[in-house]
């Protein structure tokens, strides 16, 4: 003899319930916390560093640089090579960990029987984990461009956000962010291993540009199909003197830091579903 | 009801689980039961769609669980009590899963009440003990009201008062017209809690049937008889089909007869008797005799 449950009303599955489940897990861990700030001060410190020291050599440079200061140097200190590695290298980090958090803890197995629409869950991650580091790209680069114009304004050699080149190469930089959370996330999925992910990640995003050269044409191809040298393309000014061979569009180089990110995702939307847990 | 029709789960060239057919219908507690590697929680993997059977289906209320949007209100499962992340406090794990799913807040305050966690719901996972991550993980399968609920081995870990605990909720889950599926690996947690048995070996079915059923199947129960009239009583016992191996000191170990019958049989034969003790229950005895070719990893001298 059964006796039947009380037929509670069971509420349709909502996908906007995934994404807060997502934005409660991403919140609920300690490091989460306080990575986003310490990136931030690290990031920025960098800017400032540079910004710093221009402003006190400024005098002692050649008539060359301080022709070309702005934009190009100004525009650098806004936000140096070095800012944009580190972001890469911890937000590319936080997106691997993401998603490795929980295969290597076995929380996956918990999550996904809560959640057996597989796809949607992935996809209300990859939502959150993309608007939370967006938000956090574009409030970094603001920061550290208004601070490091600051100091340089004292030289009267500092850049305003209406200036020409100036919002593209911000936007290039803050799309850093959400754009190395998700190959991290990428790379997450497809290895689960928490060093193995963190590794290639770093690989791909900050190493992998050091060891190729842009003096041939194919060389050069490969070089500006890596985000980090697409990002350089697209934030900063060459000086007029010195035009660098083969260098692509900004249109290729806005192309590439796009098709990362998508490419990530479709592989760990492609992976997700038929995998055993 | 949780259905498994022809399920087979091969990995490379081992396999796991191999044509497996079984019904766990509402209303009592069914007892998964096999020796270690016997393929008990792939099947559960697959009937949670965590993995996809190489063959056959397994259905939870008619449909294949992983065609379902969101789980918890469906089924309720703990799979391993470790698949956790220490990094959150109880409290914040059993809202991420409640959130997923439309499941109000106050039911997570509940649940925890209700598994005892109340006390230790802000404090992170890291620092529980393996007792109190199976509470958690009971907690997490209550949180949907399932119909439906699956346990992997949640004795392991728990004191005796836990062990007392989760009989006892087991049984009023059971009580209230759910489904219930609990694997274990030893016969002695089901005889109190089981009413229906699903008994598996090497990945294949030897059973499924009720609890009485099943103790019927066991023929060479084991009584130990201690007595000073072991001249006069062996005789009857042989006489009437057991086979009696003599000990020291007046211990008959009798094969093939039960308690009840050896009484009767000492009374007869005006045997005085110390001791009478059934050796292991009729459910252990036939838990071993059924599974015994089944074991997968047996000690070197463990050889049956």
């Amino acid at each position: 003899m059964t006796i039947a449950l009380p037929a509670a009303t069971v509420p349709r599955p909502r996908f906007r319930d995934l994404l807060a489940s997502e934005w409660l897990k991403l919140w609920s861990l300690r490091p989460t916390r306080w990575a986003f700030p310490l990136t931030a001060l690290i990031v920025v410190g960098i800017g400032v560093n540079g910004a710093l020291a221009d402003y006190r050599n400024f005098p002692q440079y050649s008539e060359g640089v301080r022709e070309n200061f702005v934009p190009t140097w100004a525009l650098r200190d806004a936000f140096p090579v070095a800012s944009a590695m580190v972001l890469m290298l911890i937000v590319g980090t936080l997106g691997a960990l993401s998603v490795v958090n929980e295969y290597a803890s076995g929380l996956i197995r918990t999550t996904m029987a809560a959640v057996p629409a597989r796809r949607s869950l992935l996809s209300a991650k990859v939502l959150v984990v993309t608007g939370v580091t967006a938000v956090f790209g574009v409030a970094v680069v603001a920061v550290s461009f208004t601070v490091t114009q600051a100091i340089l304004s004292g030289r009267g050699v500092s850049l305003s956000f209406g200036d020409p080149d100036v919002l593209p190469s911000l936007a290039a930089s803050a799309a850093l962010a959400p754009m190395s959370a998700l190959v991290g996330l990428g790379f997450g999925v497809l290895l689960r291993h928490g060093a193995a992910t963190v590794a290639v990640t770093a690989l791909v995003l900050v190493l992998l540009p050091s060891f190729v050269g842009q003096e041939e044409a194919w060389t050069a191809a490969v070089k500006f199909a890596l985000p980090l040298n697409a990002w350089q393309n697209l934030a900063t000014v060459a000086p007029l003197h010195v035009p660098p061979p083969y260098t692509p569009s900004p249109t290729h180089s806005w192309v590439v830091l796009a098709v990362w990110p998508l490419l990530a995702t479709a592989a760990a939307l492609a992976l997700v579903r038929r995998r055993d847990l | 009801m949780i259905e498994a029709n022809e399920l087979t789960k091969r990995y490379g060239r081992t396999t796991a689980v191999r044509g497996l057919s079984f019904t766990v219908r509402p209303g009592h507690v069914t007892g998964f039961l096999g020796p270690n590697g016997a393929g008990k929680s792939t099947t559960l993997r697959m009937i949670l769609g965590l993995n996809r059977p190489t063959s056959g289906t397994a259905l939870v209320g008619g449909r294949p669980f992983g065609a379902l949007p969101r789980g918890l209100r469906d089924v309720g499962a703990l799979l391993d009590a470790r698949d956790v992340h220490h990094g959150y406090t109880a409290r914040a794990h059993l809202s991420v899963l409640a959130r997923s799913n439309t499941i109000p807040r106050r039911r997570v305050g509940e649940v925890l009440e209700e598994v005892g966690l109340a006390q230790a719901a802000t404090r992170r996972i890291g620092g529980f003990s393996l007792g109190m991550k199976q509470r958690l993980g009971i907690a997490a399968a209550l949180l949907g009201d399932p119909p439906v609920l699956v346990f992997d081995e949640p004795v392991n870990g728990l004191d005796p008062e836990g062990v007392l605990w989760l009989r006892t909720l087991l049984r009023r889950l059971a009580a209230e017209g759910r489904t219930v599926f609990v694997s274990s690996h030893l016969m002695s947690e089901m005889e109190s809690t089981a009413e229906q048995l699903v008994v598996i070996g090497r990945g294949e079915l030897i059973a499924a049937e009720s609890l009485t059923a099943f103790a019927a199947r066991g023929t060479r129960r084991r009584v130990a008889v201690r007595t000073p009239d072991a001249d006069a009583l062996a005789p009857a016992l042989l006489a009437a089909g057991a086979s009696v191996e003599a000990g020291t000191d007046g211990l008959l170990t009798v094969t093939g007869l039960p308690a009840t019958r050896i009484g009767e049989l000492a009374s007869h034969t005006r045997a005085v008797l110390h001791e009478l003790i059934p050796r292991s229950s009729s459910l252990e005895e036939a838990f071993m005799e059924l599974t015994a070719d089944s074991v997968e990893y047996t000690t070197a001298g463990d050889v049956r």
